[in-house]
C-alpha cells in the first residue's frame, strides 16, 4: 500500500497564518510521526481548521515551512501534494455517483482500473453495493464514509479530516470514532485530525495538541493531558479541574508547598509546572471524595471543608458542587457505584484528595479560583 | 382520522368529508393554470392554428382578392427552394454569435457569481440595464458604432486590420456582433444562477483530490453548470435565430436572415402562405435542433 515516494513524519515549521492583522496560526512548530493519529484540539477560532488548510495546501502560510519527511511542500499546489482531506461539509461532487465520487482522485492520476480499488474501498467503509447511487440518496453517515473512502483510496501520505464527525448525532458519531480509528490502524497512514470535542479527540488519538489563540498550549498523549495539564486552559479544556488561587512557597522534600485561602497543601515535585509565585493548586472533580467531616479523611490525603449546594444525579455519577468557606464552588464527581448513599443539599461536608492526583500550574497573578463547572460538557474518565 | 376509521365504511367507499376537502385542493392547480392557460389559447394556439392554415392556402391568392384553402403542401418545398440559403445563413450566424457570448458570457458569469463580492448586484444590474432601452433603440446605437467614419473602423484601420476601404457596417460581421451583443444577456442570467449556486469546496475538494484548476473545471464546475447553460443557450439561440432586426440595420440584404425573409412575405410581399410555410419550417427546424441538444447535452447527468 506504499505510496511511490517514501513517507515520513509530518513536520511544521515556524508555520505562521494572519490574515490581515488577525493571526490565525503563531509560529506553530510541531512534528507529527508517520503512521500516528494525530488530533488537533481547540475551540472554533483557535487556528486549528487554518493549520489543517496549510498542510493541505488549500491556504498559503505567511511564514514558516510545511515538511514531509526531508521535502518542505508548503509550496506546492494541492493537486500536486501527497495528502487528502476529509472535508467538514464532506464536499461530495452531487452529479457524480458514489462509484465515480470514489474513483475522482485516481481518475485525476491517470489510473484507468479503478473499479477493483474502488470497490475494496466501499467494503472498507461498508457501502458495498452503494456505487450506482448519488451522494444525495445516502444519509449523512454514509456520505461521511464516502468522503473517507474518496480520500483513502488514494493512499495519501497524511490523511486530514476536518471535524469530519461534526454533523453526525451522538450515536453515529461514536460509532464512526471507533471505525476510524479501526481504519486508521488497518492502512497505518497518517491521521491529522481536527476537532473541537475533546472526547473525540481523546477517544481516537495517539496524541492530541490543545490550541489556543493561534499556539499550542499543550502536546501529549490524551491521559498525559487530562491528568497533568500544562497549562489552565488546557485543565478545563479537556474535562474540568477545580483549580485554586494560591501561591507556591518552593519544596519541601519531595513536595511543592502552596499556601491557598488560609491553608496549605502540598503536591507532589513531579506535578508542579512551577514551585514559585502565583499558582494554581488543580484537582479533577471525579478525584475528589466526600466524607462527613476531616476526623474521616484517609491518612496522607488533603482536605477543605463546605457545604453541598448543588447536586445533580446524572447516571453514572452524581455531580456535587461544594460551596468552601471562602465562597468558590468545587465541582465533585461521585461514580454511583452502589457505595455510599445520596448527600443532601445543605449537608456539611469535606472534600479530600491525594496529593498525588493534584497538579500545580502557573498563574497570572489577579486571577482568582475557577472551579465553576462546564455543565453543558459531559465529563472525560467519569463515564464508562 | 382516527375517528373516522372506526365507522363502519364499506371499503369502496371511504369517509365523504375528506374527499369533499381533498377534491377542492385537488382542482387548485387547474385553476391556478386558467389565466395563463386562456391567454395561451387566445393569443397564441389559435394564432397558431390561422398561421398553419394560412400555410396550406392556395399561394395564387392574394389579401384583396382572398385566399382559398387548398391544401398547398406544395408551400413548403417551394419556400425551402426559394429561401434556403437565408435559413442556412440564420443558423451559422446565430451559431457563431453564440460561440462568442460563450466566450465573454461564460466568464463574465463566473467572475459575477463567484468572485464579484460586493460588487455582485451592481454587475448584474450592469448585465441587465441594455434592457431598460429598447431593442431597436440599442441597434441602432451599434449603427453608429460601426459606422464607416465611426472611431473604431478608424482605429481597426490605422493598425491595419482593416484594409483602407475596408467597412464593418453593412458586413456579416456587423449583424454577428448585433446578435451577440443584443442576446448576451439571456445567455449570462441563467449561467449566473447556476453558478451562484456552486459551492467553492467542491472545487476545494478537487484540488486536493488530484484535479488541477483546468481539471476542476471540466469536472466540477461545467457539468454543476450545465442547466444554466442549457437554458441560456436555448434563450439565446432561438430568438437570434428567428432575428431580423441586426440584419435590417447592421447588414445588407446580402446579410438578410430567414427573419427578414418571413417579414418582407407578410408585410411587404403579401404572400401569406409563403410566410406562413417560412414561420412552421423554422420553428421545425428549432425543435429539431433543441431536441437534438437535449438528448445530446442532457440533464440526467445534472443531479
Amino acid at each position: 500500500m506504499g505510496h511511490e515516494t517514501p513517507a515520513g513524519d509530518l513536520r511544521l515549521a515556524n508555520l505562521t497564518k494572519r490574515f490581515g492583522v488577525f493571526t490565525a496560526v503563531d509560529d506553530l512548530s510541531l512534528t507529527i510521526p508517520q503512521g500516528s493519529f494525530f488530533a488537533l484540539l481547540g475551540a472554533s477560532g483557535c487556528g486549528k481548521t487554518t493549520t489543517l488548510r496549510m498542510i493541505a495546501g488549500l491556504e498559503q502560510p505567511t511564514g514558516g515551512q510545511v515538511l514531509l519527511g526531508d521535502r518542505d511542500i508548503a509550496g506546492l499546489r494541492p493537486y500536486k501534494r501527497p495528502v487528502n482531506t476529509v472535508f467538514q461539509s464532506y464536499a461530495l461532487f452531487p452529479h457524480l455517483d458514489i462509484h465515480e465520487n470514489v474513483a475522482f482522485g485516481l481518475r485525476r492520476r491517470g489510473i484507468r482500473q479503478v473499479t477493483d480499488q474502488v470497490e475494496r474501498m466501499l467494503a472498507l467503509v461498508q457501502l458495498e453495493g452503494y456505487g450506482r447511487r448519488k451522494p444525495a440518496q445516502l444519509s449523512g453517515g454514509q456520505q461521511q464514509r464516502v468522503a473517507l473512502a474518496r480520500a483513502l483510496i488514494n493512499q495519501p501520505q497524511v490523511l486530514l479530516l476536518d471535524e469530519p464527525l461534526g454533523a453526525l448525532d451522538l450515536k453515529l458519531r461514536r460509532q464512526m470514532q471507533i471505525e476510524l480509528k479501526r481504519i486508521q490502524t488497518e492502512v497505518g497512514i497518517t491521521f491529522v485530525h481536527v476537532t473541537h470535542d475533546q472526547e473525540e479527540a481523546m477517544t481516537m488519538a495517539d496524541t492530541v495538541a490543545v490550541m489556543n489563540a493561534g499556539r499550542i498550549e499543550q502536546l501529549g498523549a490524551p491521559a498525559e493531558l487530562y491528568e497533568y495539564p500544562a497549562t489552565a486552559f488546557v485543565a478545563n479544556f479537556l474535562g474540568q479541574s477545580n483549580l485554586l488561587a494560591g501561591d507556591a512557597g518552593g519544596h519541601s522534600g519531595g513536595d511543592v508547598l502552596v499556601a491557598a485561602h488560609g491553608s496549605r497543601f502540598s503536591v507532589p515535585a513531579g506535578r508542579a509546572r512551577v514551585d514559585r509565585g502565583p499558582v494554581f493548586l488543580g484537582v479533577r472533580p471525579e478525584k475528589l471524595h466526600l466524607v462527613g467531616g476531616p476526623d474521616q479523611v484517609p491518612a496522607g490525603h488533603q482536605h477543605v471543608g463546605g457545604v453541598v449546594s448543588d447536586a445533580s444525579y446524572v447516571g453514572v455519577s452524581t455531580q456535587y458542587l461544594v460551596r468552601t468557606a471562602w465562597g468558590s464552588e468545587l465541582s465533585v464527581f461521585a461514580a454511583n457505584s452502589g457505595v455510599g448513599g445520596q448527600l443532601a443539599v445543605g449537608a456539611t461536608v469535606t472534600a479530600h484528595w491525594d496529593p498525588r492526583h493534584a497538579f500545580v500550574l502557573p498563574r497570572e497573578s489577579g486571577a482568582d479560583d475557577q472551579t465553576a463547572p462546564l455543565l453543558d460538557e459531559p465529563p472525560v474518565g467519569v463515564a464508562s | 382520522m382516527t375517528a373516522l376509521a372506526q365507522l363502519p365504511t364499506s371499503s369502496g367507499e371511504p369517509a365523504a368529508a375528506p374527499i369533499v376537502r381533498r377534491g377542492r385542493y385537488k382542482l387548485l392547480p387547474y385553476l391556478l393554470l386558467l389565466p395563463g392557460a386562456a391567454w395561451l389559447l387566445v393569443f397564441f394556439a389559435l394564432p397558431l392554428l390561422q398561421l398553419a392554415a394560412a400555410s396550406l392556402y392556395d399561394p395564387s391568392g392574394s389579401l384583396s382578392t382572398g385566399y382559398a384553402m387548398t391544401w398547398a403542401f406544395g408551400n413548403y418545398p417551394d419556400a425551402l427552394q426559394a429561401y434556403w440559403p437565408h435559413f442556412v445563413r440564420s443558423f451559422a450566424y446565430s451559431a457563431i454569435a453564440l460561440v462568442l457570448a460563450l466566450l465573454m458570457g461564460y466568464p463574465l458569469a463566473y467572475a459575477i457569481a463567484q468572485k464579484a463580492g460586493r460588487w455582485k448586484n451592481l454587475l448584474l444590474v450592469a448585465v441587465v440595464a441594455p434592457m431598460f432601452t429598447s431593442f431597436l433603440v440599442r441597434t441602432l446605437a451599434w449603427k453608429t458604432i460601426l459606422s464607416d467614419n465611426g472611431w473604431l473602423v478608424g482605429l481597426l484601420r490605422d493598425v491595419h486590420l482593416l484594409g483602407p476601404d475596408g467597412r464593418l457596417l453593412a458586413t456579416p460581421v456587423a449583424v454577428v456582433l448585433g446578435l451577440t451583443y443584443n442576446f448576451l444577456p439571456f445567455l449570462v442570467l441563467p449561467l449566473y444562477a447556476s453558478l451562484e449556486r456552486l459551492d467553492y469546496r467542491l472545487l476545494e475538494a478537487a484540488n486536493d483530490l488530484y484535479a488541477s484548476p483546468l481539471r476542476a473545471f471540466q469536472k466540477v464546475t461545467l457539468p454543476l453548470s450545465m442547466p444554466g447553460l442549457i437554458a441560456g443557450t436555448l434563450l439565446f439561440f432561438i430568438p437570434a435565430t428567428g432575428d431580423y432586426i441586426n440584419a435590417e440595420l447592421l447588414g445588407t440584404p446580402n446579410q438578410y436572415m430567414i427573419g427578414n425573409v418571413i417579414d418582407s412575405a407578410f408585410l411587404v410581399r403579401l404572400d401569406y402562405p409563403q410566410g406562413a410555410a417560412l414561420s412552421f419550417l423554422l420553428m421545425a427546424a428549432i425543435l429539431a435542433i433543441v431536441f437534438v441538444y437535449l438528448r445530446k447535452a442532457g440533464t440526467e447527468e445534472v443531479l
